[in-house]
């Protein structure tokens, strides 16, 4: 008991030191999570929940939902040819993004490499598009690609080859997919031509010169040296790109609101058309969940199978 | 680039590769400038002449549609609409998630991994699929027709991204001054506070300047939560003009140059945060 008390007296003073510190601590977690959980439950997490289960419902909106359906809505929507179209047209986009978008991106990146006179001037430009808005960006092209030659400037252009027509473009359903490929990329391509030149000079200098000294060409250069070690750069940029791409909106919604005839639909117009236009709120929720497992199996495959991207923006 | 790998070459060889840089680069250029250009000679156009010849020089430039947008009350309002989101979600963003970040960063606590786990889910809830279920929540929280609704859905979705930004920022502060600060005496808060926000300036402005551009720029979210006009957002009253005005397009020309000139003035100030914001992590792997 004495010699408890003694060294009681020891620790108490180191404890009064320590207990208000630890108090503090804890006080200081809780605060500084509290906002960011809030808002993430309230705004992120109820709302998802909340869909899930209104997705068990045929529910037009008006007064609650009670007619349970069951899986139904889900059933209807992945027998959905437009839907299905949708999807179709996501995988697409990827698909262009990937073999067409990043490599235009990388190539352009080398191109400028570290030491290219005009290299900042080049990067201000390129990278200008991503700071429009999609509606901006969407209401410019929409100008350009008027299937008028008198009025759309592309077309202008085009029927002063020998030969050549006017092309309908946006109105085509053939054509529609390919033009707003090509704005996404003039959106876009600055971006990822962005984090290829923040890889690019990453890679360290004295590596490729041993290479050349050692006697290696160009294209061995960027085969063996440059292209692997920028690995982690091209997976982060594939990885934006594909989620970026599974969930475009405005730019079509703007440009072609889905058509013609469901052409250029993509998962969120879709969405948009049921849940907003016809107000089929629970078959729209049932939409949104099937968005939601689709990015989410996406995200997780990829960071499983090929790695976690470390840079992720709130794109 | 090509001067590493041609520099034993002849002149002549060493300069006509660069000279086809430039000419590609040059096209892509051009390639960029093209519909901005175009929009702008639109825009000073009358009616007829955008009818007539749409795409060449504005000789003599018309500055009517520029006068007609800027006098009417609309414009004003949509412009005034989109600061107070863009600044009280950008004000919000950076707060909460430096606050996050840092606990996430530098503190020990039980539930740190779920927490973490949790937060960063955002990343695959991207708000262009989620939009519906977050109107169902607004309209039954009555958020909707408000801007504060608005601000919280883009704060909301905010949140991973820049945490997971922020969070990397943290970290690479070195352990050691932290040890320091609390031997001195310093509370966890004294240190986020005094050391840790200072040193991470440039971190929090990148983070400000993309949530910036990304508030500014968003169109779904003030579509789907505001019918009330004089609540609209630039890009909302930009794409109800678009469908509005679609007779006069010299008009929607102006319309549209005039709501992006904020934007392309910010990006010239701000280009250094936006770059360093999007390659913070890029940097890393």
């Amino acid at each position: 008991m004495e010699t408890a008390s003694a060294s009681e007296g020891v620790l108490d003073s180191s404890r009064q030191a320590r207990f208000p510190r630890r108090v503090q601590d804890n006080l200081t977690i809780v605060l500084f999570l509290l906002p960011a959980l809030v808002l993430f439950l309230v705004f992120v997490v109820y709302p998802i929940l909340q869909s899930l289960y209104y997705s068990l419902f045929n529910w037009k909106g008006f007064g609650p939902a009670v007619d349970f359906v069951g899986l139904d809505n889900f059933k209807r929507i992945l027998t959905d040819r437009i839907f299905m179209k949708a999807v179709g047209n996501g995988l697409l986009i990827v698909v262009l993004s990937l073999t067409i978008q990043l490599p235009l991106s990388l190539a352009l990146a080398l191109m400028v490499g570290r030491d290219l006179p005009g290299r900042a001037f080049f990067r201000t430009i390129f990278f200008m598009p991503y700071v429009f808005s999609e509606v901006i960006t969407a209401i410019m092209w929409l100008f350009l690609y008027n299937p008028d030659p008198e009025r759309g400037f592309i077309n202008a252009v085009l029927i002063l080859i020998p030969g050549v027509k006017p092309q309908p473009w946006l109105g085509s359903p053939t054509q529609v997919m390919g033009c707003l490929f090509v704005v996404l990329t003039w959106k876009y391509f600055g971006l990822h031509m962005l984090l290829y030149m923040a890889g690019l000079q990453n890679i360290p200098q004295e590596i490729e010169e041993a290479a050349r000294i050692d006697g290696a060409n160009r294209r061995q250069l960027i085969k063996y040296i440059t292209l692997p070690l920028l690995g982690s750069t091209i997976r982060t940029s594939v990885y934006l790109s594909v989620l970026g791409s599974l969930q475009v909106f405005a730019l079509v919604w703007i440009m072609t609101l889905g058509g013609p005839v469901n052409a250029s639909e993509v998962m969120a117009t879709y969405m948009y058309r049921f849940g907003f236009v016809r107000f089929w709120l629970g078959y729209g929720s049932a939409v949104a969940i099937v968005m939601l497992l689709i990015s989410l199996a996406f995200s997780v495959s990829y960071q499983r199978l090929v790695r976690q991207p470390d840079y992720l923006s709130g794109m | 680039m090509a001067t590493i790998y041609s520099h034993r070459r002849s002149t002549w060889r060493k300069n006509l590769p660069r000279f086809f840089q430039y000419l590609i680069l040059s096209l892509f250029v051009v390639i960029i400038f093209v519909p901005i250009v175009m929009l702008i000679f639109g825009s000073l156009k009358t009616r007829g002449e955008f009818l007539t010849r749409p795409y060449t020089l504005p000789i003599p430039p018309r500055w009517e549609n520029y006068t007609k947008v800027l006098s009417q009350a609309m414009f004003w309002i949509l412009l005034r609409n989109s600061l107070v989101v863009m600044l009280v979600t950008t004000s919000g963003v950076v707060f909460i998630c430096s606050l996050a970040a840092f606990v996430l960063a530098r503190m020990e606590f039980r539930g740190k991994g779920p927490i973490f786990n949790l937060l960063t889910l955002g990343l695959m809830f991207p708000i262009n699929i989620a939009i519906l279920p977050v109107y169902l929540a607004l309209r039954r929280m009555g958020l909707t027709n408000n801007l504060l609704g608005v601000i919280l859905v883009q704060i909301a979705f905010q949140l991973s991204g820049n945490i997971l930004i922020l969070r990397g920022f943290f970290m690479a502060i070195p352990v050691e001054l932290q040890d320091a600060a609390y031997i001195d005496g310093c509370t966890a808060f004294d240190f986020f506070w005094r050391i840790l926000l200072p040193l991470a300036r440039p971190a929090l402005s990148a983070v400000a300047a993309l949530t910036m551009v990304a508030s500014w720029n968003d169109l779904l979210v003030p579509l789907v939560l505001i019918d009330k006009d004089t609540l609209w957002t630039l890009p909302l009253g930009t794409q109800q003009f678009q469908s509005q005005y679609g007779q006069d397009l010299a008009l929607v020309a102006a319309f549209v140059t005039l709501s992006a000139v904020p934007a392309i003035i910010f990006y010239l100030f701000a280009e250094r945060q936006i770059v360093s914001g999007l390659t913070a992590g890029a940097l890393k792997g």
